[in-house]
């Protein structure tokens, strides 16, 4: 069984990377781009029994960082 | 005085920091592995260095938050004994939580690698008994993820608490506030991005940072 974690910065927390992935864009040419934010994807394969409470604990206490980020869980 | 300073795969400023304890304090100091399950008994200092532990994988300090012995750690900074976190050791002692916010990439995305000024702005610490409050410092930074974030609430209970130990005279990285080292509640944990380590003689260009780790002698001493 596959989940995917999608870890992204909390609004209001400057993405300076995501800042520079815009002016790159732009670099190439691209106009009516408005912001970009730059996250995470983790994915992991794991035995049906592990919960989502389990996958949940696994964010807090260590895949996201609660003081900036956020965290989705999407299975499959 | 004994002290240990702890090395996680990736650290790099580990032998700096132990030279710089050992030359200036005169401490017995140990490396201390990250899979050591327990510290040596009756610490006084606990120095967590500068560096990229495990490749800054996940997040900066991420990972070195979660190894064995950081469980060590936190149990000594609990009953008191002083942690002093450089750089990556800051970045790990946020992620620990034994210290309040985050550590993010630099506002200009760059790294920065050069002397900078800070300001102290709390002499009542272990760490800042070398120093006078609003003396200016020199001191070399070396880092990418140096933007110190944490929210307006928890900065202002930083400031209005007095736990703000050093802050940048100018804008280094786009921490919050200039924040350059904040302490615990208690007084006795110690982070800073700055590396006094690195400006302890004069060949160094400097020995701002030598009275910091003297200033810890005479406290613990």
């Amino acid at each position: 069984m596959k989940t995917r974690i999608f870890v992204t910065l909390k609004n209001g927390v400057l993405d300076p990377q995501g800042k520079a992935i815009h002016h790159a864009i732009e670099g190439l040419g691209f106009s009516g781009v408005h912001d970009v934010r730059a996250g995470r994807l983790i994915e992991i394969e794991h035995e049906p029994g592990v919960s989502k409470a389990d996958l949940e604990t696994m964010c807090t206490k260590l895949l996201a960082n609660m003081v900036i980020e956020n965290f989705e869980i999407e299975q499959a | 005085m004994r002290a240990a300073v702890i090395q996680f795969p990736g650290s790099n400023c580990d032998r700096d920091m132990a030279v710089a304890i050992r030359d200036i304090t005169g401490a017995e100091t140990t490396l201390v592995w990250h899979r050591a399950g327990e510290l040596p008994d009756g610490l006084d200092l606990i120095a967590i260095p500068g560096g990229f532990s495990y490749g800054d994988y996940l997040r900066s300090g991420a990972m070195a938050a979660r190894s064995p012995v950081m469980q060590a750690v936190v149990k000594a900074a609990e009953r008191g004994v002083p942690v002093l976190g450089v750089c990556n050791g800051f970045q790990i002692l946020t992620e620990a939580g034994l210290l309040p916010g985050a550590l993010m990439r630099n506002a200009g995305i760059s790294f920065v690698c050069r002397t900078v000024g800070l300001t102290v702005e709390n002499n009542q610490s272990a760490f800042t008994k070398g120093y006078s409050t609003g003396e200016q410092v020199q001191i070399p930074v070396a880092h990418h993820d140096g933007n110190y974030f944490a929210d307006s609430e928890t900065l202002d209970r930083l400031e209005g608490e007095g736990r703000i130990a050093f802050r940048y005279a100018e804008n280094v990285n786009g921490s919050a506030r200039n924040i350059a080292g904040v302490l615990n509640a208690g007084g006795n944990v110690l982070g800073m991005m700055p590396h006094p380590e690195r400006m302890t003689e004069a060949v160094h260009g400097g020995s701002d940072g030598r009275r910091l780790f003297a200033g810890l002698l005479r406290q613990i001493a």
